[in-house]
């Protein structure tokens, strides 16, 4: 059993001004495990991505809320749950194929290709109608300091 | 985030900026498209040295300026891309569609 050594929830509206707002919290959470610019950045680069699809899939575009939170466990890991109440992924193994998307035009099917290849895991839980969530985790590295 | 474009011959420079994302890339797409419109290069230059956050919206804009690009048979080329973009870059095989370069760390 891992223990929660500290975490934060939060929610925000499905604007796409927040996506800057959403992966900037949580790569700032992320500081206190001080992860490498690399490794901050995969995290930003993930979070983006599934907040993105909040966005433009779960909720098409209108109004609704984003469920963010992240927990620091005590193997040096952090884990982030990125959850909509949208309109959930019919075919969940699909839609996390690269290049697969049912947009087209200017997307380009890869935010789940990024979020696998960025971060340790990923698991996905949608229901049609109700919603989807993402949880993803990552292992930071621990680098010596000369305080040890 | 904005881009800048510069036009020397038949080459078009756009230098693309700040955070480049699903938010962003909408404004960023319609200048780079009036300048190739208005001036049909044979050569488009994305140049991401000051871009300093990308995701898959970056790669949904340099895969809709290549397809693009082909109906006038216009090459594409990436430059100035930071370890983070690059890594990007190459996770979406953009080295397939377009000359990819990496940026001066000490930028
Ligand atoms: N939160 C979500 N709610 C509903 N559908 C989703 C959600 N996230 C992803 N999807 C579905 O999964 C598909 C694949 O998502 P993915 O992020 O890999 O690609 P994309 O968003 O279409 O393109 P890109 O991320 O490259 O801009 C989407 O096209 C969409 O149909
Ligand atoms: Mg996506």
């Amino acid at each position: 059993m891992k223990m929660i050594k500290n975490s934060f929830n939060m929610s925000l509206m499905s604007r796409s001004s927040n996506e800057s707002f959403a992966r900037a919290t949580v790569a700032a959470f992320a500081t206190q495990l001080d992860p490498t610019i690399e490794e901050i950045s995969d995290i930003k680069t993930a979070v983006s991505e599934a907040v993105t699809n909040c966005i433009v899939h779960a909720y098409d575009n209108t109004l609704g809320k984003i469920y963010i939170s992240a927990e620091i466990l005590d193997n040096n890991t952090i884990k982030i749950k990125i959850r909509d109440k949208g309109k959930g992924i019919e075919n969940v193994e699909k839609a996390m194929e690269p290049l697969f998307t049912t947009v087209g035009g200017e997307r380009a099917g890869l935010g789940f290709a990024v979020m696998m290849s960025f971060m340790d895991s990923v698991k996905v839980r949608s229901a049609l109608g109700k919603g989807t969530s993402i949880i993803m985790t990552k292992k930071i590295s621990r680098r010596y300091s000369v305080n040890g | 985030m904005s881009a800048e474009i510069n036009v020397t011959g038949e080459v078009v420079t756009a230098y693309l900026s700040g955070e480049l994302d699903h938010h962003t890339a909408k404004q960023m797409r319609e200048t780079i498209d009036s300048a190739v419109e208005l001036n049909m290069p044979s050569l488009l230059v994305l140049d991401f040295s000051r871009v300093s956050f990308m995701d898959s919206s970056g790669i949904g804009l340099v895969m809709g300026r290549y397809r693009n690009l082909q109906k006038t048979g216009a090459a594409l080329h990436i430059s100035g891309t930071s370890p983070n973009i690059y890594k990007v870059m190459k996770l979406a095989g953009i080295e397939r569609l377009a000359k990819l370069e990496r940026g001066n760390e000490n930028d």
